[in-house]
């Protein structure tokens, strides 16, 4: 078996070969759309102006448009892959427009609460950071949610978005320091 | 979930085991106060990360794959084809994937606005690329080979020359972005972006290797990169 060819960082020049066409899964106007959005901190609290985000989803209905999830029960919708991909601006903030996804599949046989998931590549990232972006407004689901179960209860809250208005949440990415996001070893 | 996905109907995950650097590389100043300092929360499997965006040809058009052919004229530099095979950790071809290219060109020059470098920008020559793998998972680009370039992170640093490669293989949990080196080159020993992989063999795994059958007579050398992506487990997620 051979590992994988190493990681390395995208460094600051990434939008010549990953272009940023994707910040909106959905036209912001259409039924259902919600708007997350937020910044990216580094460890001295300085927002970092060079950062690329990918989201990967399910549709409302919880369905992965990949050939692995072929759920009936959970149709797929014309149109929507579940892939999103933004970059920050100079104030070091990102924002995504897509729909909540549904719940999904946990691999025991339960079931995982609505939750967005993100890679966070940027200069001085010599690998992606994973996250979970997961809804307030689910705190039952979440409350059963194995992956948020195994997180540490003081940090928990680091995965979970902040309502920000109709139809919007915040969800502030740091990268290190006080209050740092929770990120996986996937 | 399809019998891929799954064993005796229990989700299969992808392997864990990596050569990837560390997140704190000290000697990449960058990474002081990027890296997080909390380890990273281990997380088994689901189908969330064994699911992934899927691109293939519909992301990419005819001459995406050539970097010299954008422009009105040609590029200047020295024009190369980088090839290879996009494999998995048990050499499995991993097809239809899209590989993302990026690169300076061939002064050391970025087509950025925060590339401050004092080289000339190239018209002929934007530096982005995309393919997509074919049926056993080979790709080719047409390029111009990438120069040197300063980059301030210590006195005098300049970064080895490379090409930035991004691949999403078949899940989340496959997803790469990496670099490809040239060989023999006279400032990996002070790169510390190449440096950062600890082991001298996995470092070698990210250099290029020159070939002279791919070459074009009297117009293209060529060098050829395999690129490994996280291989399936054989054994279900513990849940």
């Amino acid at each position: 078996m051979t590992l994988p060819t190493p990681s390395q960082t995208v460094g600051p020049f990434f939008s010549i070969g990953l272009p940023v066409t994707d910040p909106e899964l959905v036209p912001p106007a259409s039924e259902g759309a919600i708007r997350v959005s937020g910044t990216v901190y580094d460890g001295e609290g300085q927002t970092v102006d060079d950062a690329l985000l990918e989201i990967w989803q399910a549709n409302g209905a919880g369905r992965y448009d990949h050939p692995e999830d072929d759920r009936e029960e959970a149709p797929l919708r014309d149109g929507f892959r579940g892939f999103g991909r933004g970059e920050t601006d100079e104030q070091g903030r990102f924002a995504f427009v897509t729909v909540k996804p549904g719940a999904v599949p946990a691999p025991d046989g339960g079931v995982q609460a609505p939750h967005i998931l993100v890679s966070v590549f940027a200069r001085g990232l010599l690998k992606r950071l994973a996250t979970r972006i997961y809804f307030p407004e689910e705190m039952a689901a979440n409350e059963a949610d194995p992956v948020l179960c195994a997180v540490d209860p003081q940090r928990r809250g680091t995965l979970v978005a902040v309502a920000d208005g109709p139809r919007a949440y915040r969800f502030d990415v740091r990268l290190q320091g006080e209050g740092e996001t929770v990120f996986f070893d996937l | 979930m399809t019998d891929a996905a799954t064993r005796g109907g229990v989700l299969l995950g992808y392997r864990r085991e990596t050569a990837d650097p560390p997140y704190l590389h000290e000697d990449y100043l960058a990474t002081r106060t990027r890296s997080p300092g909390h380890p990273l929360v281990p997380q088994p499997h689901t189908l969330s990360e064994v699911t992934g965006p899927v691109y293939g040809h519909e992301r990419v058009v005819e001459l995406d794959h050539d970097l010299t052919r954008r422009h009105a004229g040609e590029p200047l530099g020295e024009r190369i084809i980088l090839h290879g095979r996009v494999l998995d950790g048990d050499g499995r071809p991993m097809r239809n994937t899209l590989i993302e290219l990026w690169q300076a060109n061939a002064a050391g020059r970025y087509r950025h606005d925060a590339d401050r470098h004092p080289a000339p920008l190239d018209p002929n020559f934007s530096g982005g690329g995309r393919t997509v793998t074919d049926d056993d998972g080979r790709y080719r680009f047409i390029t111009v080979k990438p120069g040197a370039y300063p980059w301030r992170n210590h006195d005098n640093a300049w970064r080895a020359a490379h090409i930035h490669l991004s691949l999403f293989g078949p899940a989340f949990a496959t997803r790469l972005v990496t670099q490809t080196y040239f060989p023999g080159d006279p400032l990996f020993s002070q790169d510390p972006i190449f440096q950062s992989v600890r082991d001298e063999r996995d470092r070698r795994r990210m250099i290029s290797s020159f070939d002279l059958g791919e070459t074009v007579p009297e117009w293209a050398l060529a060098y050829s990169f395999d690129v490994v992506l996280r291989g399936r487990e054989s054994t279900p997620v513990e849940a």
